[in-house]
């Protein structure tokens, strides 16, 4: 196979055995982003120079006989909502097209401590709001695997980049579904860690109390390497717990018998597309087949999540992204005053689902309607934290589909925003709930892949990858690449 | 028809932390414009603030010292409202689980004690500094983001005041504790202290409030004052002519001594308070609070009793010594070296405190320590120079920073108490002055004043009193 279809840890066995230096690594996948990225358009930001220099950099430590980690000289690319210090950090909005942050996230920095080579900077929904890619205010991102078709959203270009060859691995973050939806979408593995696994310092926000970063990988092994990577306590995030971070690689055993895992009745619901119920049911009977034991369990509250969600995340959002103002930072249009210039900035920076969203939040926060609102959400939210307890007290890991549906047409819903959200149904509860997840390729539905999504206890990533990894295991999915046309 | 005021009181003062609130930039006052910032304090896109623990460490020491119960359990909220001094749009503060509630301050006004409810502290943050610059097509404005996220505390009163004056009291008294317990350099010049009033009065003996008025941009003590009293007149103006009180924000003008309406009612801001979730809420132990408790300095109405009780001082000097922690701690160093405290006393509140003002120090940072003075006081009792020349020898000390005896030595200064010496010059005075002495003998006592004069002048002011004062008589 071609150096850029190869997984992290194969590319890493190469380099370590030299069989392939980080330039040729890095080399290959430029040229295949080159080659591809007309088509797929993955890319917002591409950093050849960056990337050559960073490789370089590997080649020349393992020449000094170095010893280096697994994921050193292994291209990758970042969500353009993870600040890099001198590469522009966009959010795919006009609000940030043109600014630089002087400063790192947390995870790029720990990346780059592992020997990462950048590639670029990935597509995505503005501001990390939309399930489609096509809120991007650049150019929306095609899924490999039918170019006609959305690779799901928000971080759509870094699926779809790494379904595509145009990366390694990247780094995704999910407030609603916005990592494990894609994966899904582009046949891709996406895990969304617990909250407070890994530090959102350096993640331009959404919603902050949701936000999450997470790896987005070509199968559940370079998963557990990133996860490795990016995990652990960081100061500057209060939110960030201060526990220890487990060898993820150490659970990739195979081994599931005798797990106990939950099929919430409430994910597959009527109306959900029938070959993608019956490929993640089939995927599940492949668990009890390898010894785990699958029994269905309830989560009642689950119909109460959506509309909590669109709550929570927006009333956060309309504060977190009241700084773009153009007085500081980032656009800004002239006004005749100061109110006018912000009218001006804001209505010109930001894109339609931004402004539904700022208005949706600053509405449920006024004051008359707080009640009404916001605070009923938080306590929507309690109820839905309380039923994933119940189930946790019988099962080890819940299995659901990712999505109700395989990756959908451009243009498909982009004029009706409510067929959209459906589109996080299954994934939101977990980002209310703070829980971790993982999506993993469980088939293919007339071509297009279907995601299984398995859902753990709080900061037990562990028992995520082992039930992924067994799967994977036993299955070829991870291993299919699109075919593009090139 | 009499009026009562009801006053209350929302001060913010400037915690001396040596960092910001929320992240490790400086505190420090001056600065070039935007130099001590970095990504999380101008609230660049991806930051997160962390909590500086010294800024809880000084609130509890000033919710403490004003007697308040402490929140075993708060939170941090977020006020939005869109203004170019705030980099996020959104102000970092506390809203509905605040630090601290419940307290109280005590304060005197004309030897009448009260106490006055003080209703929470909580923690918030700065914002940064708006500087117009005027210029052809309307000019523009700068703005310096060294202020933004310095920590501040909030102290609102509950509307327990009732005239200016204790107001004023009030304030002074806040200053004072929250100086001694060494949280806040409460310079209102500077903006390190600054205070908000709620301002209605009410028929006297009515127990319903009036209608209230918020007054800002009161810049001092005499503002504040001088504000409450407009204000108070304005009000009862306006009912005594059958009007209403509008409810509306109004902004003191200090060279027009007026109020003057900044705002109404309707156009208050909605700040969509909600709990901030970049922070987690802050659990305060018990074992901190009572650390905290334990350490607390002495605070100025016990210190003030205690100059009253151990060195006899008149209540009016102990007010004033204690007034600031500065000038107490100098007169206690003062006092060990120069028992004499009325004495040590007087020379504060008079020479002292005068060319402090005029030079706009500090008492501690006075050119004259403790030692200097008590040196100064000592020469003056054993004798070795008058209280006249005491007082020159003072001023100089205070212009050169040097000692008193370097002083006294240097120009010669030191009193002459030799008889013999003495005697020679006062005979020289009365063999130049025969008419004075004819006068004095004739029964005009006051010619022994003028011959007195003459011989401390033909020495220079070094001549003992007394000594000449007796020679002379012995001799007419
Ligand atoms: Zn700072």
């Amino acid at each position: 196979m071609e150096l850029y279809y190869l997984t992290a840890h194969e590319l890493g066995d190469l380099l370590q055995r030299k069989e392939v230096s980080a330039r040729e690594v890095a080399e290959s996948f430029l040229e295949r982003l080159e080659t591809v990225d007309v088509k797929v358009r993955a890319y917002l930001t591409v950093t050849p120079e960056k990337a050559l220099e960073q490789a370089a950099r590997v080649d020349a430590a393992r020449a000094r006989g170095e010893n280096l980690s697994p994921l050193a000289g292994v291209p990758m690319a970042l969500k353009d909502n993870l600040c890099t210090e001198g590469v522009r950090t966009t959010c795919a909005s006009k609000m940030l097209a043109e600014w630089v942050p002087p400063y790192s996230a947390f995870v790029v920095r720990r990346l780059e401590a592992e020997g990462a080579v950048m590639l670029g900077k990935l597509n995505m929904d503005e501001f990390a709001m939309g399930s489609s890619n096509e809120n991007s205010r650049f150019y929306p991102v095609h899924n490999p695997w039918d170019l006609e078709r959305v690779p799901g959203g928000s971080s759509g270009g870094a699926t779809a980049a790494v379904a595509a060859g145009e990366a390694c691995y990247a780094l995704g973050s999910d407030t609603g579904g916005s990592i494990r939806q894609p994966a899904s979408f582009c046949g891709v593995v996406g895990m969304k860690p617990t909250y407070g696994r890994v530090s959102r310092f350096g993640l331009v926000a959404f919603a902050s109390s949701l936000d999450q970063i997470g790896p987005i990988t070509r199968d559940v092994t370079d998963c557990a390497l990133v996860l490795q990577a990016i995990a652990g306590h960081d100061p500057y995030d209060s939110t960030s717990a201060n526990l220890p971070v487990p060898d993820y690689r150490a659970v990739l055993t195979g081994e599931i018998r005798g797990l106990k895992i939950g099929i919430p009745k409430e994910y597959f619901p009527e109306g959900m597309e029938g070959e993608v119920a019956r490929i993640v049911k089939r995927a599940i009977g492949r668990l009890s087949d390898l010894g785990a034991i699958c029994e269905e369990v309830s989560l009642p509250h689950t119909e109460y999540a959506l509309p909590a969600y669109y709550l929570v995340a927006p009333a956060e959002a309309s504060s977190n992204l009241a700084r773009y103002d153009g007085v500081g930072f980032g656009l800004r249009v002239e006004g005749n005053d100061i109110i006018d210039m912000y009218m001006r900035t804001r209505s010109e920076g930001f894109g339609a689902e931004v402004k539904r969203r700022i208005m949706l939040g600053t509405y449920a926060l006024s004051s008359g309607y707080y009640d009404a609102y916001y605070l009923k959400a938080l306590k929507v939210r309690t109820l839905i934290r309380r039923d994933f307890e119940q189930a946790f007290k019988r099962f080890d890991v819940l299995a659901t589909p990712t999505s109700p549906t395989v990756a959908f047409r451009l243009g498909e819903k982009a004029g009706d925003p409510l067929a959209m959200y459906l589109s996080d149904l299954f994934t939101i509860p977990v980002n209310m709930a703070g829980l971790p997840a993982i999506s993993i390729p469980c088939g293919f539905s007339q071509g297009l892949p279907v995601g299984l999504q398995l859902i753990g206890k709080p900061f037990d990533e562990e028992t995520l990858l082992r039930v992924a990894y067994a799967f994977e295991q036993n299955t070829d999915y991870h291993r299919r690449r699109p075919e593009l046309g090139v | 028809m009499e009026y009562e005021a009801v006053i209350g009181l929302e001060v913010h003062a400037e915690l001396k932390t040596g960092s910001k609130a929320f992240c490790n930039c400086t505190t420090a006052f001056g600065g070039e414009p935007n130099t001590h910032v970095c990504p999380i304090c101008l609230g660049l896109p991806g930051v997160l603030p962390k909590i500086n623990r010294k800024v809880v460490e000084f609130g509890l020491k000033a919710a403490l010292a004003l007697n308040c119960q402490v929140a075993s359990f708060c939170k941090f909220d977020r006020k939005n409202y869109y203004y170019p001094d705030l980099p996020k749009n959104y102000q970092i503060s506390q809203y509905d689980l605040p630090l601290a509630r419940h307290g109280f301050l005590e304060i005197e006004v004309n030897g009448e004690k009260k106490k006055i409810g003080i209703a929470r502290v909580h923690m918030e943050e700065d914002a940064g500094k708006l500087i117009h610059v005027d210029g052809s097509g309307g000019g523009y404005t700068l703005v310096d983001y060294n202020r933004a996220g310095v920590p501040l505390l909030e102290i609102v009163s509950e509307p327990d005041l009732r005239s200016p004056a204790e107001a004023r009291a009030y304030m002074e008294q806040l200053k004072a504790v929250l100086e001694y317990t060494e949280v806040s350099d409460c310079k209102m010049q500077e903006g390190s202290l600054r205070c908000d009033a709620n301002v209605s009065v009410r028929p006297l003996g009515s127990r319903e409030f009036g209608t209230k008025t918020e007054v800002k941009n009161m810049n001092s003590f005499r503002a504040l004052q001088r504000a409450l009293e407009y204000e108070i007149e304005r009000q009862i103006a306006i009912l005594e002519s059958g009007g209403r009180v509008v409810q509306e924000t109004r902004g003191w003008d200090e060279s027009r001594g007026v109020t003057v309406s900044m705002r109404s009612k309707e156009e208050a801001h909605d700040y969509r308070y909600f709990p901030e979730p970049d922070l987690v809420p802050l659990v305060i132990d018990q074992e901190w609070i009572e650390k905290v408790r334990r350490e607390l300095p002495e605070l100025p109405n016990s210190r003030r009793e205690r100059l009253i009780r151990d060195y006899g001082l008149p209540p009016y000097d102990a007010g004033v010594i204690t007034s600031s922690k500065a000038l107490a701690d100098y007169f206690d160093r003062a006092v060990a070296l120069f028992p004499d405290a009325k004495q040590v006393s007087n020379w504060l509140m008079g020479d002292f405190l005068r060319l402090l003002n005029a030079s706009g120090l500090e008492p501690d940072a006075s050119p004259v320590k403790p030692e200097g003075l008590a040196e100064l006081l000592k020469l003056q009792q054993e004798g070795t120079i008058s209280i006249k020349i005491a007082k020159q020898v003072f001023e100089e000390m205070f212009a050169t920073g040097k000692g008193a005896r370097q002083i006294v030595e240097e120009k010669g200064l030191v009193q002459i108490s030799d008889a013999g010496e003495l005697a020679a010059i006062v005979e020289k005075v009365l063999a130049e002055h025969p008419q004075v002495v004819a006068d004095y003998r004739g029964g005009k006592d006051k010619a022994l004043g003028f011959l007195v004069g003459q011989v401390m002048k033909a020495t220079r002011g070094k001549a003992n009193p007394a000594l000449v004062n007796q020679l002379l008589k012995e001799r007419l």
